[in-house]
């Protein structure tokens, strides 16, 4: 893919908490805040910081399916429920799973592009706590085929990436993958605990490793993976500014206090089909290619990433599929340290899925805010290092088993 | 008849009480586990679930229904697989409802006695009244529809908590047709199930009991055939010693300071779950009089009895539970289920906690310090070391509190020990599992720590 034919940022990024079991003030059996709770919060929170609703010409928002989980249609209709200005606004909600994020970015960047907007209101929700887990793996199940539900495992997805990791195990090592998954997990809580709005801000618990290489049980889950392999069942929204130049004069917002998209691929695969090598995720390692091209650099020009884990073995499987480890060895160089956060190159540095949390609809769209608060100096207690001849970060929003997937490239835009 | 075939047609006696309805929701999961299975497909499974009452019965398949869709989703991995072939059940939601709904279409709440005459097993969790027990088995043995001759003669078992089995077997004209099989309360969640048999119960109820409590998941411990068994020949004697403590302690102070100092001492001395007087009022005062009657008869040397609880009785203060599983007021009146005030018989009032509770705590001082509690015991990953570090500074204390729960301690293993060599337990060993997985204790009560020369 070609270069943009215009500057494209990223700025004002808001994220609501990661609500759900972990949180202090989370309690199944209170009143929660809604879906439209959510919206307002980070909607408002973005708004605030581009300098109000008037400098906004339209309106995106990412979500999986509160059609199921809130009994809740037509999402766009809540952006002027954010603030009267955004009225008659165009807006509209987009879906693609957990990539629905994802696709609200790239949705917002092609506004930009095509100039029917300086400034697109991005944003992302899901609210998942309405139902039991039991109940919710039904509805999420609704990223995959349904046609595959019947013989699916309870756990549909999770039944998903437990094949995908043991195919792993089997064609690299038991033992040495479970290690990294723990290693895995570990970064992820260490990372969130830093974060305020992470889900896991307020985990205690000592020595994580140790705590995740326990012993999966298929006869209450699936064969491969544990509760500490999976991101949590979460409540929360985040809203970003996707900008032109005019947009970020307009808001009043100086470019270093911006990111810039250099990049992204964008990558559609069939529902239908069967990966075709469960221990690969070739969609994934396909977007990134083409959004490491339009971006015109090499995965070693790469300071940060956040990516799709889901799951730890998605972490993994992420590393290979970025190029950043050979097929097999990216086990190892999660184990070795180097995607923790003073290591080579930080991944996931609020937590991720399994550490921040994943309210589906809304991760693509936390992963851009990771970025823009990494890249400009703003993540206070969890700033890492970006390092001054790798300045540029990747995200990867991928939606169901690797059939839809953004990956974007930004760097600091001044 | 084979195990599916004894389990085709249950009745349960007692279905809407505590114990019975726990019970019947176990025998109903057990059955439409088996049900399911492709090999009973042409099998009519039926639980009679027979009470006095219509309107517990109605509450009592609401519970079913609640308690049934839990178990279904913590079973859901199992269950797709159970109903891979029904093309029509594709979530989770639809498995889960299929489950319950299949599950209820077992149980016939019933106030007709006559049910039970078709039941190849009959399982009695009526009130602990001996007279009632026995009427009821052998109306419903002598009405039976199956040959009683044959093979397929009924079975009974009987959840009594202190009634020798092999009296019930003799005066219902059982046979050795006869089991005990006691629960804990509540039985869906609690570990162990006591089997009783008599001298005459026939190997075969022992050797399906043993099959169905494994399916159930229980822990078993055998008791002998002796009135209040294992675990009620522990409670109430412990029961005892702590209401003539609270009298003793009754002389120096008012009666409900005593009986709170008694209750703290059991439970945050000696870290049980709760103090023996909340205990009481967990079964129920009645309840206790009850078992405490029916011992006393049957040891006529011991004195099992006490007078206070008659008291109490007669002037309405019961305990027990409600239907909804919260606590009913008896030693203490409850808010939300924690106690908040103490009964005074001489007033016939309840009296706040609080307007005692600082004075009695100074009174009894300290507890062994680092603290501990039930509760972070039995999750301790080195609760052995922990009890040991905790009750060994507990023997060295000299305070009221100290020296009165170091009391109750060591009475409760004398308890214990009496029963392995009355021979009611068969080892100290089963002594401590039934205190253990049926009173959810930290520790069984024959331990070291409360030996006499210890404790002085």
């Amino acid at each position: 893919m070609k270069k943009l034919r215009k500057r494209v940022f990223m700025a004002a990024g808001y994220n609501t908490i990661s609500l759900g079991s972990g949180r202090k003030e989370f309690n199944p059996k209170k009143p929660r805040p809604g879906l439209e709770d959510y919206i307002k919060e980070a909607g408002q929170g973005t708004l605030k910081l581009v300098g109000g609703a008037g400098n906004v010409d339209e309106g995106v928002i990412g979500n999986f399916m509160a059609s199921k989980f809130n009994n809740q249609g037509n999402l766009a209709a809540l952006i002027p429920f954010i603030d009267e200005g955004l009225k008659w606004k165009p807006s509209c909600r987009v879906e693609g799973a957990c990539c629905s994020g994802g696709l609200a970015l790239v949705t917002a960047i092609k506004s930009v592009l095509a100039e029917t907007a300086d400034t697109v209101l991005t944003m992302g929700v899901e609210v998942q706590n309405t139902v039991k887990a039991v109940y919710g793996a039904d509805i999420l199940a609704g990223a995959g085929w349904y046609k595959e539900r019947k013989t699916g495992h309870a756990y549909f997805f999770p039944g998903k990436f437990s094949d995908r990791a043991g195919e792993y195990f089997r064609k690299y090592g038991l033992e040495r993958t479970r290690k990294a998954m723990a290693r895995w997990y570990r970064n992820a809580v260490e990372n969130a605990r830093l974060v305020p709005t992470a889900q896991e801000f307020h985990n205690t618990q000592e020595d994580l490793e140790a705590t995740a290489m326990c012993k999966p049980n298929p006869r209450s889950f699936v064969e491969n993976l544990t509760v500490y392999d999976c991101s949590k069942v979460s409540d929360g929204a985040a809203a970003i500014a996707v900008m032109s130049e005019e947009g970020l004069k307009k808001a009043g917002i100086a470019e270093k206090d911006a990111v810039e998209v250099m990049g992204f691929g964008q990558v559609e695969a069939d529902l239908t089909a069967a990966p075709a090598d469960l221990a690969r995720l070739d969609t994934t390692a396909e977007a990134v290619k083409r959004a490491l091209e339009s971006a015109g650099i090499t995965a070693a020009d790469l300071g940060t990433v956040e990516c799709h884990d889901c799951f730890t073995i998605t972490g993994v499987l992420s590393v290979e599929a970025i190029g950043l480890a050979a097929q097999g060895e990216g086990a190892d160089f999660v184990s070795a340290g180097h995607t923790a956060r003073d290591g080579k190159i930080p991944f996931n540095t609020t937590g991720g899925l399994v550490g921040w949390g994943h309210p589906t609809g809304a991760s693509g769209v936390r992963q851009a805010i990771t970025i823009w608060e990494q890249l400009t100096g703003k993540a206070g207690k969890w700033q890492v290092e970006i390092p001054e001849n790798r300045p540029y970060a990747l995200s990867i929003s991928m939606g169901g088993n690797d059939r839809t997937v953004v990956a974007i490239v930004y760097r600091r835009a001044a | 008849m084979n195990y599916a075939e004894r389990l085709e047609n249950v009745t349960v006696l007692g279905a809407s009480g505590k114990m019975g309805s726990g019970i019947l929701l176990l025998t109903a999961l057990e059955m439409a586990d088996l049900s399911l299975k492709p090999e009973n497909k042409d099998r009519q499974f039926v639980l009679n679930a027979v009470d006095v009452s219509d309107k517990a019965l109605d509450g009592l398949m609401k519970y079913l229904k609640v308690q049934v869709q839990k178990a279904a989703e913590k079973k859901v991995v199992q269950l797709r697989k159970v109903y891979e072939n029904n093309a029509d059940l594709v979530d989770n939601k639809d498995i889960v409802d299929r489950y319950v709904s299949d599950v209820c279409a077992l149980v016939r709440p019933t106030i007709v006695l006559e049910s039970a005459y078709s039941s190849g097993l009959v399982f009695e969790a009526v009130i602990e009244n001996p007279a009632l027990k026995i009427k009821l088995l052998s109306q419903i043995n002598k009405n039976s529809t199956l040959n009683k001759n044959g093979a397929d003669a009924p079975w009974f078992f009987t959840n009594t908590s202190s009634i020798p089995v092999h009296e019930l077997d003799e005066k219902a004209g059982l046979g050795g047709r006869l089991l005990g099989v006691h629960f804990y309360n509540p039985p869906a969640i609690q570990k162990l199930v006591e089997l009783i048999r008599a001298a005459s119960t026939k190997d075969e109820l022992v050797e399906f009991a043993l099959a169905y409590a494994k399916n159930l998941k229980k822990i078993v411990v055998p008791s002998n055939d002796f009135a209040g068994f294992i675990g009620n020949g522990h409670f109430m004697r412990d029961a005892l010693h702590g209401i003539s403590e609270a009298e003793h302690l009754s002389k120096e102070m008012p009666f409900v300071e005593a009986v709170y100092t008694v209750n703290r001492a059991t439970q945050d001395f000696l870290l049980r779950p709760m103090g023996i007087f909340q205990l009481i009022d967990y079964v129920g005062l009645d309840v206790c009089q009850y078992i405490m009657s029916v011992m006393s008869e049957r040891f006529p040397g011991e004195d099992i009895h006490s007078p206070l609880l008659d008291k109490l009785i007669a002037a309405g203060v019961k305990g027990g539970q409600f239907s909804d599983g919260s606590q009913k007021d008896g030693f203490f009146k409850y808010e939300k289920n924690r106690p908040a005030a103490l009964y005074d018989p001489e007033t016939k009032q309840y009296a706040p906690v609080s307007s005692f509770q600082a004075a009695c705590d100074a009174r009894m001082g300290p507890l062994p310090q680092p603290p501990l509690s039930w509760k972070t015991a039995i999750k301790h990953p080195k609760k052995e070391a922990a009890l040991e570090e905790f009750f060994g500074k507990l023997a060295g204390m000299e305070t009221p509190g100290a020296v009165l729960a170091k009391r109750c301690g060591e009475r409760s293993r004398e308890i214990g020990l009496k029963l392995v060599s009355d021979k009611v337990a068969q080892s100290e060993a089963d002594v401590n599992t039934v205190l253990l997985s049926g009173f959810y204790h930290a520790y069984g009560p024959i331990n070291n720590y409360f030996k006499r020369e210890l404790v002085k």
